[in-house]
């Protein structure tokens, strides 16, 4: 173990490191991150998120807890506990911001000196996994977030699009960021793959289909899945109530839970 | 930059324009390190080269939005392709979404290159009255990816803005990346050497996207930038086979329309989700000529009517004085 060496980090005790990651906006990242956190807790680990999207922090709003505050400890910044068991930890810029309209209007050097601070500064504790959701793009976030945490047990990265070709060329651009940075590819995510009509059950694809498919295996990388459009999924996540409790029906629940079992697959056959 | 801010320069200062502005070795020390480093304001000799430059634009409006995937980008090239319908008018689109360039696509330009001439780069033109520039036109593979930190973006926005042969322009539609950093500071102080007529601001009507577009609006506030007015997009959608609607984004908090109230600022315009609309930009077609009859054309052609009187209206005053 590259840490039993040197100081204790904060990062000592989390496990597994993986990376949500698209070249495009508002194809779900927080989302597939909050749902994967879900999931992941509902086969018993401990999960953390580290929200490193800056400018537009999501993830305090999926939990609803985005009037929690962050305190400081001994060993830096205590995450916010969505529920009592402490089974999931979140840290945002949106719990330290005054008011949550405010505007963070930095260039990169003050992003990139606050990435570190999550990376070094939170006081995560024994976590089996700490996912990263991370803002659109391929620049001064990511490139931090990529040289700060490649000390530690970084698994890999998923990567998240729509079906539309507008999206997939973005997540093409992904790959190649993750290629050469080094950073594993565990698989890609077609999120929003159609809408079933709730009237009528016609399936249409708003946004086409099979995009993210074709990209995987265009890329060579896994195809961890379609999760559907679900206006549900949406809703549930804005109120911050624990979907994969709440819909267990929906046909999005068994894309979810299917991604989350690949994923502790992938780290069983690791260890082992 | 150096000379402007007052400080002595470095012997090997490698301009502030230099993507080694504020880290090389020469620029320890150096009072204005801190400055260049995160690629701070043109000095004035800039501001008039970008001045010159720009002075044949009559008017720029920014497409802006905090959050990522609303439909900056569809919005901008069908705002372009909406003005460009009038041929007497020249219109030009530029893209500074340097690390997900989705125009070119868009646009049907894709494989497309910019050319060098006399006068500097020329853009790439759908019609004669429209011309496009995006960072995708200058790379060779569409797997390339830009990993590009702040300052060599900034770059490449001035350079557009700078070096780019635009000619005689009635609009200059500015398409951006999400979010409130680099990219959008550098392009309001660039364009600042020039008259901007305002942002149009792009939402979904869930709360999570409205959450990020309040923080844009701040930013607009902040930067002095006049918020022309709110899209509303993928409100609403009409299931083809039924004819029903269903919300896909429901607006749990009341939509753009609530927000436009509590913030002050005018509502363009709702434009429902379409099926068609997302094929037309993979395919590079414009959806207003594709689907004529669609609600969201009509829609779209509205908010872009109430753009061009927002921009004729705030012209004005200033010709009279001309």
């Amino acid at each position: 173990m590259e840490e039993a060496a040197g100081e204790r980090t904060n990062l000592a005790g989390v496990r597994h490191i993986l990376l949500v990651l698209s070249g495009k906006g508002g194809v779900g990242k927080s989302t597939i991150s909050t749902q994967l956190a879900l999931a992941l807790r509902h086969s018993g680990r401990r999960v953390g998120i580290m929200d490193v999207d800056l400018c537009g922090p999501s993830i305090p709003r999926m939990f609803q807890v985005q009037d929690s505050d962050v305190h400081q400890c001994d060993s830096g910044w205590v995450p916010v506990y969505v529920d009592q068991d402490k089974s999931i930890s979140l840290m945002s810029i949106g719990f330290l911001l005054e008011k949550p309209d405010d505007a963070v209007v930095w260039r990169g050097p003050k992003k990139n000196a606050l990435i570190k601070q999550f990376v070094a500064d939170v006081a995560w504790g024994d976590l089996d996994f700490l996912i990263v959701d991370t803002p659109p793009g391929t620049s001064d976030e990511h490139i931090s977030t990529v040289e700060a945490l490649r000390p530690h047990k970084l698994l890999g990265a998923i990567l998240v699009t729509t079906p539309q070709a507008v999206s997939v060329g973005d997540v093409r651009r992904e790959l190649t960021f993750c290629k050469k940075t080094g950073l594993r590819v565990l698989g890609i995510v077609e999120n929003m793959s159609g809408f079933v009509c709730p009237h009528c059950s016609e399936c249409t694809n708003i946004f086409s289909k099979g995009g993210g498919e074709e990209l995987a295996k265009h890329a060579g990388v896994p195809f961890l899945g379609c999760v559907p459009l679900d206006p549900q999924l949406s809703q549930s996540s804005e109120e911050g109530r624990d979907f994969i409790q709440d819909f267990p029906k929906s046909p999005a629940f068994p894309a979810l839970a299917h991604i989350a079992q690949q994923i502790l697959d992938g780290t069983s056959q690791q260890s082992s | 930059m150096a000379e402007a801010a007052g400080g002595p320069q470095p012997e090997d200062c490698p301009g502030s324009s230099s993507a080694q502005a504020g880290r090389a070795a020469a620029c320890q020390g150096c009072p204005n390190q801190g400055l260049c480093a995160a690629g701070a304001a043109p000095d004035p000799a800039e501001l008039s080269e970008l001045r010159s430059r720009l002075r044949a634009v009559k008017h720029t409006v920014l497409v802006l939005s905090g959050k990522g995937g609303v439909g900056k980008s569809t919005f901008s090239a069908l705002l372009a392709h909406g003005l460009a319908a009038d041929e007497a008018k020249q219109v030009a689109l530029l893209d500074i979404d340097i690390c997900g360039p989705s125009i070119p696509k868009m646009m049907g330009l894709e494989g497309e290159q910019v050319h060098q001439s006399g006068s500097g780069w020329s853009p790439v033109y759908v019609e004669e009255n429209l011309g496009v520039m995006s960072v995708g036109f200058l790379l060779s593979s569409p797997d390339d990816a830009v990993i590009w930190r702040g300052p060599k973006k900034n770059g490449l926005i001035k350079q557009f803005l700078r070096d780019v042969d635009w000619g005689e322009v009635d609009y200059l539609i500015v398409d951006t990346p999400p979010g409130t950093s680099d990219e959008h500071l550098s392009v309001v102080q660039y364009l600042s050497a020039t008259h901007v007529d305002g942002a149009v601001i792009i939402t979904t009507p869930q709360e999570v996207a409205l959450q990020d577009v309040r923080k844009e609006i701040n930013f607009c506030h902040k930067v002095k930038l006049p918020v022309i007015g709110v899209v509303e997009n993928m409100s609403g959608f009409v299931c083809p086979k039924c004819k029903k609607e269903s919300q896909i984004f429901p607006p749990t908090t009341g939509g753009a329309e609530k927000m436009c109230q509590n913030l002050n600022v005018s509502l363009l315009g709702k434009v429902p989700l379409d099926p068609r609309i997302g094929k037309c930009c993979d395919k590079g077609q414009s959806f207003l000529s594709e689907a004529p009859e669609s609600p969201a054309t009509s829609s779209y052609r509205n908010i872009i009517q109430r753009i061009q009187e927002y921009c004729d209206q705030h012209h004005l005053p200033e010709e009279k004085i001309v």
